[in-house]
């Protein structure tokens, strides 16, 4: 973990029809940690989430990424400069292969008129292979359909393609949600694997238990608001469990 | 491995299509050994291609997980345009250009209704299915106009020995669709939209776009399609094409082709299209009351569907099976990342 802030945010407001979601939030965020975002549901880390993904833009405030000010347009735009986010909802198509999955929207081209071309299948299954080797996942082909994977493999191969496309910054949405406790350790182990090559992580839960053991920071969220924003060595278990608590 | 492959290539439902094909025209060549004479494969043949141009846009829209009710007036309403503008002195390419820009048109605003109110394509194309059928009865002015012998319809139908040019037509058109579908990244854009909208479009897919393009894409392959049918037929009839969205939407079924999106092949497709056809043909071949084929046309989409279906899960239990094995035997060395890092 470095000293350097990879994102920052600032005084970020989100409304949606009037509710509002996110109050004044301000957030630094160090180079290659692993920061657990938790809270109850509604307590806003989704709409934080949209936000730094480029899904969304906040109604006042600034991001910096890298000391540079940047408002996404997209979630592409934010995925070209190497934040990656991985949904509750897996961000794979079941029917589809695992190389396949790896490379949509980014797939090698050969023979291509402006965006269309033919898809390099070999060189595109090898990099497949050994993105998933790069996170210890070894399945045993490119061509499996993902909807033969567990739920943890799925994980694996989410973050496999973050890793691949160099992502700086990883964040993932309730990675571990309806996983069984062996895929969850899984997760958190390709998860810390991250750290070690120099990707940052947002982990968001409101699974205390699931990201205490991996995070370096945590920050509570309750009613769109940042609560607690603490290093691991400044807090414990049991006071963390009453900040999501009592709010 | 090797069976493993094996067993992926039979799992997959194009294939078990291709099967029941075989199966199929076997039993029809014993029924009537003339089912598979030059003669009656060359009356089947030339009228094929047109069914399988419209199976394959509708199979490609359907797995991007949209529907088009509206091909088979599109079917009409295209060539009927073309017909009734030479008629009025325009140079039959330009009528055909014009005639195959309504299909686009057609497949333009299917699309627009569909993506832009977000409403189901069942709906907007069912509107449309009505809409386009009208225009072309409208078009003929009361009774179907004779088919005017400029329009170069040789070029399109003409008949070889065996096969019409049209066949010829159907396979380039197969061919660069499935170079499209199965190579490209436009391709992997169609699946992946297919399959979970929410998922492409956090990967970046403009997914609205993708639709849009396979909408079209079906529009112009139904007008292109009815066009080869009327320059066969060498009559512009208002009433061509009546049912074949749903002909079309059965060949793709038959074929393999989820109606969820997604998934499916154009090979399937083709074979599907291919399949309705020889089976028509056999029943009468047969000498089966002609009658019976809806019957069994019925018992074929609701037979290959099933099969298809038991045919992925069999596969699907089976890695299952084998995944739980995996884990079994690996679990011995899966130590919990919880207690390692708990002081």
């Amino acid at each position: 973990m470095s000293n350097e802030n990879i994102i920052e945010c600032k005084d970020l407001n989100k409304y949606y029809s009037g509710v509002h979601a996110l109050k004044n939030l301000s957030l630094k965020i160090k180079k290659d940690s692993v920061v657990g975002l938790i809270g109850d549901n509604g307590a806003g880390k989704s709409t934080l989430i949209k936000i730094l993904s480029g899904a969304h833009s906040p109604d006042s405030g600034q991001i910096y990424f890298e000391g540079n000010e940047v408002k996404f347009k997209s979630t592409k735009e934010a995925m070209n400069l190497g934040i990656e986010t991985i949904y509750q909802y897996s961000a794979l198509i079941p029917q589809m292969s695992i190389a396949r999955n790896i490379f949509i929207g980014r797939e090698q081209t050969t023979f291509s008129l402006g965006s269309i071309g033919l898809m390099k299948t070999k060189s595109m299954d090898k990099a497949a292979m050994d993105a998933l080797n790069d996170v210890e996942l070894h399945l045993r082909s490119p061509d499996t359909p993902v909807n033969q994977l567990s739920g943890g493999e799925r994980q694996g191969v989410v973050i496999a393609r973050a890793m691949y496309f160099k992502s700086k910054v990883l964040i993932l949405d309730e990675p571990t949600n309806h996983l069984s406790v062996k895929e969850t350790n899984k997760v958190l182990r390709f998860v810390e694997g991250l750290k070690k090559q120099g990707v940052t992580s947002i982990f968001i839960t409101h699974n205390l238990s699931h990201v205490y053991p991996i995070a370096d920071h945590l920050c509570v969220m309750a009613r769109g608001e940042k609560i607690a924003d603490l290093a691991k060595e400044d807090t414990n278990i049991d006071e963390l469990t009453d900040l999501l608590v009592n709010g | 491995m090797n069976t493993n492959n094996l067993k992926s290539i039979l799992m997959r439902p194009e294939i078990s299509t291709f099967i029941m094909f075989i199966v199929i025209m076997t039993g029809f060549f014993i029924a009537n050994e003339n089912f598979l004479s030059a003669r009656n494969i060359r009356i089947v043949m030339g009228i094929t291609p047109e069914y399988i141009i419209v199976a394959i846009g509708i199979a490609i829209l359907m797995i991007s997980g949209e529907f088009d009710l509206s091909v088979g007036s599109v079917f009409a309403l295209v060539p009927m345009t073309m017909v009734q503008l030479v008629h009025q002195g325009i140079p039959p390419w330009v009528a055909i250009a014009l005639g195959l820009s309504i299909g686009i048109a057609v497949g333009f605003v299917n699309g627009f209704i569909t993506l832009r109110f977000g409403i189901p394509s069942f709906i907007a194309t069912l509107g449309m299915l009505y809409i386009a059928r009208s225009l072309t009865t409208v078009a003929t002015g009361g009774f179907p106009p004779p088919f005017p012998h400029e329009l170069p319809n040789e070029l399109f139908v003409f008949q070889f020995e065996v096969f019409r040019a049209s066949l010829f037509w159907m396979l380039g058109v197969a061919f660069i669709a499935g170079i499209m579908l199965h190579r490209s990244n436009l391709g992997n854009w169609i699946y992946s939209t297919g399959g979970d909208t929410a998922a492409a479009s956090s990967m970046g897919i403009k997914t609205n776009n993708v639709k849009m393009f396979c909408f079209i894409l079906c529009g112009f392959l139904a007008g292109f399609a009815g066009m080869i049918q009327t320059f066969r037929i060498e009559a512009p009839l208002p009433s061509q094409g009546y049912l074949l969205e749903l002909e079309s939407i059965a060949a793709a079924v038959i074929g393999g082709v989820s109606l969820f999106g997604g998934v499916g092949t154009i090979f399937g497709a083709a074979i599907g299209a291919i399949l309705i056809r020889f089976l028509e043909s056999g029943i009468i071949m047969a000498r089966i009351d002609a009658e019976w084929f809806r019957a069994g046309l019925g018992s074929l989409i609701i037979i290959s569907v099933v099969f298809n279906t038991w045919v992925v899960r069999r596969g699907e239990n089976m890695v299952h099976k084998n995944q739980a094995e995996e884990n079994q035997n690996s679990s011995q060395n899966n130590e919990s990342v919880t207690e390692s890092k708990d002081e």
